[in-house]
C-alpha cells in the first residue's frame, strides 16, 4: 500500500504545500499567507490536491509547521520548523548536518546527525532584523525591486561595515550611505554581509559541522548566499526550491 | 499525550503555603496598628537578627513582592512606565523596578497605600541589592537603611578572616538596630530565629531531595509555591513548621508513588526565575509527560544542602542535629553566617564553573533528560554565566536549550517564539 503525506508550512509571509508519495514529491505549491492565512492554506493545499489528482481522503497524513501551525487546515499533526528543516534538509542532502534556514521573519539553524535527526538548534531573537524582511526594507530604501538587490551586490567594489542588529537603525545608516554617495552595489553588500554575519554568529553558537544547507526563500538571493558563504568560510549546499524544504520535511516526518 | 500512569493528589499543605503568605503581607502592613516594626530589605537579608527587637517584628522582602506585582500585569506595566518617567533604565532588575514603582505609585499591590517600612535591612551580593534599597531609601524619604556586604568568595574557599568580616558587619548591625527603633535587643530572641532558619533552610533542601525520586512527587511550578515561604520568614516558628508537614507529606507521596503529574515520561530541570507571568509554560510541558522537576534556582535559592556521605547532595545538618547549643550572640552571627556562605545560589557569583558542577550534579542524581535555561534579562545576577553554563552542559552531553525572556517584565518575553523553542527542544528529547 502506497503512503501519501503532506506537508503544510504555514510560514509568516508565505504558505507551502508539498504532497509526497512513499517520499517521492507528487505536486507543490506556494502562496501568500495574506491576512487570513489559513484560508489562504486552504485554498492552496487544495490546488495542489488537484495538481496531484487526489482527494482529501487520499491523504494519511498532513503535517503542519511554521508559524501559523496551530491555525493550518486539515492537519492532523505537527513538528517544530527547525525539526522539519532538518528532516526535509538532510533528505536532500544526505551528508548535511547542519541545515540553516532564513525565512522572512525569522533566520533559525538545526544541526543534525547522519540519520537526519535533530540533535540541537538555535533560532534568532525576536527581531526580524536577519531575515528576508530585513532585504526587503533595505530594498525599498535602496530604490531597487528584491531581485535585483542579489545580483547588484555582485558587483560592488568595496566592503562597507553595516549593523545589522536593528532594521530601523540599517535603514538610517543605508540613507546616510546613499547621502555620502556610496554605490548602491556596496551597500547592497553590505546590506547582505550584514545579514550573514547575524546568521553566521547565531549559526556559531550551534558549532557548524558540514556540509551546511541553506533553506528558505532567502536562499534565492545571491548575494546573501555569496555574503554566507564568506563568512561561514563553507560552500553552501542549496536545494533547487528552498522555501519548500519545511514543508517537504513536514510531509517526510510520518514516514521515519 | 502519555497515558497516566502514576497516581496524583492535590497537596494538603496547599492551602497553609496560600495563608501563611498572604498573613504574611496582611501583618507587615498591620505591623504598627500593634505597635510593631515593619523593615524590608532582600529575601537573602539575614532576617534572624531583627528578630532580636521582639515578637512584633514583620519583614516586606523585595524579590517575593517584585514576583507577586508581576502576576498582576496591568499594575507590574504601571509600575515600570513610573520608574521609567523617572529616569531609571528598563533593563534593571525586574524585581527592583517593580519594588520603586509600588513606590513611586505609592501604592501596594495587595491594595491601599505603599507600606513604608521603619528601617531596611539587607545584604549585597548581586550587582542590584545594595543600590536597590539605597534608591528605596531615597524614594522613601530617608529610611534608615543598613547593608550587610556578604561578596567574600565562594564557600569552599571560606576562612577566619572571611567570616570575621561578615559577623563583624552583623554586630555593627544589632547596635545599629537598637539605635534606628530606641529597643534593647533580645539575644534569645536571635538564638531561636537562628535555630529556626537553619531547620527551615535544611528542611527544604530534604523535600528538595526528595524529588530525586520516580515519580516525582512535586513539580517546579508547584514548587514555587513552597520555597517561597523560606523567603518571607526563614527565621520564623510558622516556617519551620510548615516545611516538616511538607516534608512528611512529601515523604508519604514518594512511599505511595504519588506523582506530581501521572504521566511523567520525561524529566527537565529550568534555570533561574522563571517569567512569572507565563508559568502556563511548566503546564504546557505536562502535556508531552514532562515533568520539571526543579531547578538550582528552585533548590539552592534558600535550601541548604550539603554533600553527603555517599557522596549525593541532601539537606545540611542544622546546628542542632550537629549537637551545637548556641549560647551567645556572637555565636548565633557566627553559626548563621557560615551557614547562609554556604548556601548554593551564592556560589556562582564567583564562578560559573561552580555553577556548571551544580547543575550537572542535579541532572546526574534528579535522573534530569535535559536543561532548559532562561537567559533572564530581568536578573543580571542569577543569569551571569549562564551562557558558560549551557556550554558546560553541552560538554558533558546533556540536551539543553535556552529561552530569552524576563522573570518581572512582559515586555521582554514572547510566549509563542518561547513555546516553539520548547517544541523543538521536546522533538529532540523525544516528547514530541
Amino acid at each position: 500500500m502506497k503512503t501519501i503525506t503532506t506537508g503544510i508550512d504555514m510560514g509568516s509571509k508565505n504558505v507551502k504545500v508539498v504532497i509526497l508519495k512513499d517520499g517521492k514529491v507528487l505536486a507543490r505549491g506556494i502562496t501568500l499567507s495574506g491576512f487570513d492565512q489559513k484560508e489562504a492554506a486552504k485554498k492552496v493545499f487544495n490546488e495542489v490536491l488537484k495538481k496531484a489528482s487526489l482527494s482529501l481522503d487520499d491523504i494519511d497524513q498532513i503535517v503542519a509547521t511554521g508559524a501559523g501551525k496551530e491555525v493550518a487546515p486539515y492537519a492532523n499533526s505537527d513538528i517544530s520548523m527547525v525539526g522539519a528543516d532538518a528532516i526535509g534538509g538532510s533528505f536532500l542532502f544526505p551528508s548535511a548536518r547542519t541545515i540553516i534556514d532564513v525565512g522572512a521573519e525569522e533566520g533559525r539553524a538545526a544541526r543534525c546527525d547522519e540519520k537526519g535527526k535533530m540533535i540541537d538548534f538555535v533560532i534568532n531573537e525576536k527581531c526580524a532584523a536577519g531575515a528576508g524582511t530585513f532585504v526587503e526594507a533595505m530594498a525599498r530604501a535602496l530604490e531597487v525591486t528584491l531581485e535585483e538587490m542579489g545580483p547588484l551586490s555582485l558587483k560592488a567594489e568595496r566592503a562597507v561595515p553595516m549593523n545589522a542588529q536593528c532594521t530601523i537603525f540599517a535603514e538610517s545608516e543605508v540613507v546616510t550611505l546613499i547621502h555620502e554617495k556610496t554605490s548602491k552595489a556596496d551597500i547592497s553588500r553590505a546590506i547582505h554581509d550584514a545579514i550573514a554575519d547575524r546568521i553566521t554568529s547565531m549559526t556559531r553558537r550551534l558549532g557548524i559541522q558540514r556540509d551546511v544547507v541553506l533553506a528558505g526563500g532567502v536562499a534565492k538571493n545571491i548575494g546573501f548566499v555569496n555574503s554566507l558563504e564568506k563568512a561561514l568560510e563553507v560552500k553552501l549546499l542549496i536545494p533547487k526550491e528552498p522555501e519548500f524544504v519545511g514543508a517537504l520535511g513536514a510531509a517526510l516526518a510520518p514516514l521515519r | 499525550m502519555p497515558k497516566k500512569v502514576y497516581k496524583t493528589k492535590l497537596l494538603d499543605q496547599w492551602n497553609e503555603a496560600k495563608e501563611l503568605r498572604s498573613n504574611y503581607y496582611r501583618n507587615y502592613v498591620k505591623a504598627h496598628e500593634i505597635g510593631g516594626i515593619r523593615w524590608a530589605g532582600g529575601a537573602w537579608s539575614f532576617s534572624a537578627i531583627p528578630s532580636g527587637l521582639g515578637d512584633d517584628v514583620y519583614s516586606l522582602t523585595g524579590e517575593p513582592y517584585g514576583a507577586t506585582v508581576t502576576y498582576n500585569k496591568d499594575f507590574a506595566a504601571k509600575c515600570h512606565e513610573a520608574i521609567e518617567a523617572k529616569g531609571y533604565a528598563r533593563d534593571l532588575c525586574a524585581y527592583m523596578r517593580n519594588y520603586w514603582g509600588s513606590i513611586i505609585l505609592d501604592k501596594y499591590v495587595l491594595g491601599g497605600e505603599w507600606p513604608k517600612p521603619d528601617f531596611i535591612w539587607t545584604t549585597h551580593i548581586c550587582c542590584s541589592h545594595a543600590k536597590w534599597y539605597q534608591i528605596a531609601s531615597e524614594l522613601e524619604g530617608g529610611v534608615p537603611f543598613f547593608c550587610i556586604d556578604v561578596s567574600v568568595g565562594p564557600y569552599h574557599e571560606l576562612n577566619e578572616r572571611r567570616l570575621n568580616y561578615v559577623v563583624s558587619q552583623m554586630m555593627d548591625g544589632i547596635e545599629w538596630l537598637e539605635k534606628v527603633t530606641g529597643r534593647k535587643y533580645d539575644d534569645e530572641k536571635l538564638i531561636q530565629a537562628v535555630y529556626n532558619e537553619c531547620r527551615a533552610t535544611s528542611l527544604w533542601a530534604e523535600i528538595c531531595t526528595l524529588n530525586k525520586a520516580v515519580p516525582a512527587p512535586l513539580d517546579e511550578k508547584t514548587m514555587y509555591s513552597l520555597y517561597v515561604i523560606n523567603t518571607l520568614m526563614k527565621h520564623r516558628k510558622e516556617c519551620v513548621d510548615f516545611y516538616k508537614k511538607l516534608r512528611d507529606e512529601v515523604e508519604d507521596r514518594v512511599a505511595s508513588q504519588i506523582g506530581a503529574i501521572g504521566n511523567e515520561k520525561f524529566r527537565v530541570m529550568t534555570d533561574t526565575q522563571p517569567p512569572w507571568a507565563f508559568l502556563e509554560l511548566w503546564r504546557y510541558l505536562e502535556k508531552y509527560g514532562v515533568v520539571s522537576i526543579g531547578s538550582l534556582y528552585t533548590f539552592g535559592l534558600m535550601g541548604i544542602f550539603e554533600v553527603k556521605e555517599d557522596g549525593t547532595w541532601g539537606p545540611r545538618a542544622t546546628p542542632q542535629e550537629s549537637g551545637v547549643e548556641i549560647e551567645t550572640r556572637e555565636q548565633a552571627l557566627r553559626i548563621l553566617a557560615e551557614w547562609t556562605l554556604s548556601r548554593p545560589e551564592w556560589q556562582h557569583f564567583y564562578s560559573p564553573e561552580l555553577k556548571s558542577d551544580m547543575m550537572m550534579r542535579i541532572v546526574k542524581e534528579w535522573k534530569v533528560d535535559g536543561v532548559m535555561l532562561h537567559f533572564n534579562r530581568g536578573c543580571e545576577g542569577l543569569t551571569m554565566g549562564i551562557a558558560e553554563n549551557k556550554l558546560a552542559l553541552k560538554k558533558a552531553g546533556i540536551p539543553v536549550m535556552h529561552f530569552e525572556g524576563n522573570m518581572g517584565d512582559e515586555r521582554e518575553f514572547d510566549l509563542e517564539r518561547t513555546k516553539a523553542e520548547i517544541e523543538a527542544f521536546l522533538e529532540i528529547l523525544g516528547a514530541k
